[in-house]
């Protein structure tokens, strides 16, 4: 996450003062472009998509070890799915809605779009809940066989993911409403929407490769 | 004692202490009882030693809670050196063992207490040794070489710095809480499985292993992000010194490998808690799916550990030779074949698996490409002391060194990329022998390299020159002592991990790899002794800030730096830099501006013991704990972004302060 505001090498011009307020023109432009923090970002992010990629990976090899167990076309439900789907799916557009408010530097449109997405998270994740409760129940545990258990470990990596997105999101909009539309909280805003972004993309794999295929 | 098949208490468990009761004590085993001792008792004398000199509060304050990444560096220097120490009595006791060990003796270790050795020894040399190492390194050396002040995210880096020692203190606390796993150093299941390893050994190989690796991966973006970003005003890429460039490509390695060791620890760890079949012989596992992911992880591990290594030899050759590097593209680019070649090279650690001729024939084939580019980095270095005005100061000795034993171990390394060979040899003393020919031909002597050449730079002093010329050669004759009968008993077919062996012929030469195991032991001593020698008389081995006459910008800073590294930015203008700044009478101006630095926070080392407490409290299943320590350290991350206020700006009349006062010795 940011670390300090601006990086160590390069001309100074002496101590910036206070944080600017957002209506400070275009002046988080130039800021975003010193912080080596979205790099940082984005670098991180291509290692967790590693992570990722190891899980689709492991589900591709052990997808088909049923053990005399249930198989995707026992289990999974694609209008469930495709609702939950469309649940994050929405959530990234109202995250850039959001976004779109931050950059105007209205600060209750902003907080106002941020609820809302985390709504949708959350109701995400609760279907998920929903689901896993459900496979759990009627005998299809991650400890049934090596399919069920690469199943329950992707999806619950994403959703472990979306978990902290929503716990970050929460904190955030709290210094949103203290500090306001600084520097500093647009740029972590912007790593937040990034993160947001990252696992709607990672999500739309799950969906198509987890569910979709197999059902075919 | 040796009749027994284990140790391992009965399993119980309680709400409060979970599985852990007193059996799991270990005050049974003499070995174990004397090292506690030992270690109590040297433990408390350092703690009395500390407080009769009043030395916690600078500890604190000056160490323990600065972002200061040379500072850092050095910390990962002594964690390395530390577990060093327990690494190396893990080897001479494999070493007394085996010399022991024939024709009908047990020797000393029973094969419960040998396999925990063999496990340890590779885990602690790998992970909390060479890793520590080569971090602390790239920490203390990469900023300074690219005219930054510090690394792109600060807190990050100690962070980092204390996840690794809470990953290494959980694998000394189970020498004497519990055991440790009793699967070598990469735990194949399904022997690693909850079926076969039950007991609290293979978890704590597990979670110390995990919490470390968050350690590394955080540093290797950090140190990216760095390179990337925070480089001196014209500095071109291409313009970054050989040793930044293998930083870059490693902490490249780092982040693309480490997630995949994650993921297998990971599911092995739901394999052993939760009761999934990802590795399981029954229910749809497959073992050899975790083989693949680790080596997929494995064989980038050692380009990120050698490739820096790579880098410091390449340093200081053109150092001691007195001439620019030879051949400076072709190593850039060499470095960056190897960067990509490593990843497509996994399965020749398990040729035997039987994936067939293709398969095989594909990999060792990869494998053999990759001795091409590490070829043009042996003749890069030989053409760089061709003509020149080599000084064989002790740097240039192990680098030398490495040279001539490097190229034999890669040559062994070669053999065994023919599948064929492989078969033959495949768990055999042959493979032993190759694979400590590179780590200790290439990484340890490279970080001897590395030790002696910027210690003058980090502590204003050099090394003793005798003591560090004695510790080299007892290192390398120790060394050929040592391995060279391991490959001839790989030969005779000797696998590896044997506690005792039957035929008497062998014996002679197990004798030989211990004297030459104790050789090295003469020569980790001298080494050790050589800091503490130089560091009593460091008045008379005081030097400037340059004593090598070096040619990167490291060396335009103080002895040891000041905390801000470079009173002014420098202004880049090709290679070398500093030798073109020499050239032109350099100076600082004296102009000075403020200086904008990162304040030092306690978050990181608080983060790291609630990563520890989590650690074992989920070791031995004692929940209330985990849930605790788990929830104080999502709290304490959360609290820290509260925290806006995380830099300042030194003033001019500071900096021009420190300044005047030059190098201090």
């Amino acid at each position: 996450m940011t670390m300090i505001d601006t990086p160590l090498t390069g001309r100074v011009e002496g101590p910036a003062g206070p944080s600017h307020p957002a209506d400070h023109a275009h002046g988080h432009d130039h800021g975003h472009h010193d912080s080596p923090t979205p790099l940082g970002f984005w670098i991180y992010l291509m290692s967790d998509c590693i992570i990722f990629g190891t899980l689709f990976a492991t589900y591709a090899v052990l997808g088909y070890n049923y053990a005399g167990g249930p198989s995707p076309k026992d289990l999974f439900e694609p209008g469930f799915v495709l609702i939950e789907t469309a649940l994050l799916l929405i959530s990234s557009v109202t995250f850039g809605v959001a976004m779109l408010r931050a950059e105007a530097g209205k600060l209750d449109g902003t907080s106002l779009w941020l609820i809302i997405t985390a709504i949708f998270g959350a109701g995400f994740i609760a279907m998920e809940l929903y689901e896993f409760r459900h496979l759990i129940h009627i005998g299809a545990g991650p400890d049934r066989s090596g399919f069920l258990s690469a199943f329950f470990t992707l999806v619950g990596t994403h959703g472990l993911h979306v978990t902290s997105g929503l716990i970050w999101l929460i904190t955030l909009s709290v210094q949103l409403r203290i500090h306001g539309l600084t520097e500093a909280n647009m740029r972590r805003l912007g790593t937040l929407s990034m993160f947001w972004h990252f696992l709607d993309l990672v999500w739309i794999g799950v969906f198509s490769f987890v569910y979709l295929v197999r059902l075919i | 004692m040796s009749t027994e098949v284990t140790h391992s208490p009965q399993e119980t468990w309680s709400p409060l202490f979970g599985r852990l009761t007193l059996d799991w004590i270990p005050y049974h085993e003499p070995i174990l009882v004397g090292t506690f001792a030992g270690v109590a008792i040297g433990g408390l004398i350092v703690l009395a030693l500390m407080t009769y000199f009043r030395l916690w509060a600078p500890l604190w304050k000056n160490w323990v809670v600065s972002i200061d990444h040379k500072k850092i560096g050095i910390m990962y220097m002594v964690l390395g050196f530390i577990m060093f120490v327990r690494g190396f009595a893990d080897a001479i006791m494999m070493r007394l063992q085996q010399a022991l060990a024939a024709g009908g003796s047990e020797g000393y270790l029973p094969p419960h207490h040998f396999d925990q050795v063999f496990t340890a020894h590779g885990v602690i040399m790998i992970f909390f040794v060479a890793m520590a190492f080569i971090t602390g390194i790239m920490n203390f050396v990469m900023p300074t070489q690219i005219g930054a002040r510090d690394v792109a995210f600060p807190f990050l880096n100690n962070f980092a710095f204390w996840m690794t020692v809470a990953g290494a203190l959980l694998v000394n606390i189970s020498l004497f809480i519990g055991e440790f796993a009793r699967v070598g150093w990469l735990a194949f299941p399904p022997l690693s499985g909850a079926a076969y390893s039950t007991g609290p050994g293979m978890d704590y190989y597990l979670w110390a292993l995990q919490i470390a690796g968050i350690g590394t991966t955080l540093s290797g973006v950090n140190l990216l992000v760095t390179i990337f970003k925070m480089r001196a005003p014209g500095m071109k890429l291409f313009d970054m010194p050989v040793f930044t460039w293998t930083a870059l490509c490693t902490n490249v390695l780092i982040v693309a490998a480490f997630p995949v060791l994650t993921v297998s620890l990971a599911l092995l760890l739901l394999d052993r808690y939760v009761g999934t079949h990802f590795f399981t012989n029954d229910l749809g596992g497959n073992a050899m799916m975790y083989v693949n992911l680790i080596w997929i992880w494995g064989h980038p591990e050692v380009y990120i550990l050698i490739l820096p290594i790579f880098g410091v030899f390449s340093e200081v050759v053109a150092t001691f030779s007195g001439k620019p590097l030879f051949g400076y593209k072709t190593m850039v680019w060499a470095t960056m074949a190897i960067m990509v070649l490593s990843f497509i090279v996994w399965l020749h650690h398990f040729f035997t698996m039987g994936s067939g001729a293709a398969v095989n024939t594909f990999f060792g084939i990869t494998t053999m490409i990759i001795a091409v580019p590490t070829g043009v980095k042996i003749f890069n270095w030989l053409f760089t002391m061709y003509k020149g005005n080599v000084r064989f100061e002790v740097p240039m000795l192990w680098t030398t060194g490495f040279i001539v034993t490097f190229v034999i171990g890669g040559m062994t390394g070669v053999l065994l990329a023919i599948p064929p060979v492989d078969f033959q040899l495949h768990n055999s003393l042959f493979l032993i022998a190759h694979f400590h020919n590179v780590i200790i031909g290439g990484v340890v002597f490279g970080v001897y390299a590395a030790v002696t050449y910027w210690w003058p730079k980090a502590f204003g002093f050099k090394l003793d020159d005798r003591i560090g010329k004695a510790s080299f050669w007892f290192w390398f004759v120790g060394f050929y002592l040592a391995f060279m009968p391991l490959y001839a008993l790989g030969l005779m077919g000797v696998t590896r991990r044997m506690q005792s062996y039957m035929d008497q012929a062998w014996q002679i030469y197990f004798v030989i790899a211990l004297i030459g195991a104790l050789c090295i032991f003469t020569g980790i001593l001298l080494a050790f002794f050589n800091f503490f020698y130089s560091t009593i008389n460091r008045k008379k081995l005081a030097c400037g800030s340059d004593p090598w006459n070096a040619r990167t910008l490291e060396w335009a800073t103080q002895s040891p730096p000041a905390y801000y590294n470079f009173p002014e930015d420098v202004h880049v203008r090709g290679k070398d830099e500093f030798w073109r700044m020499k050239q032109e009478g350099f100076k600082w101006s004296g102009n000075y501006s403020p200086i904008h630095m990162p304040k030092n926070t306690a978050t990181g080392v608080v983060l790291g013991a609630m990563a520890l407490v989590f650690g074992f409290a989920m070791v031995w299943y004692i929940w209330w704990l985990a849930i605790i320590s788990f929830v104080l350290m999502i709290g304490t991350v959360i609290a820290h972004t509260f925290n806006y206020n995380r830099d300042y700006y030194i003033p001019v009349s500071e900096i021009a302060e420190i300044e005047s006062k030059g190098t201090v010795a």
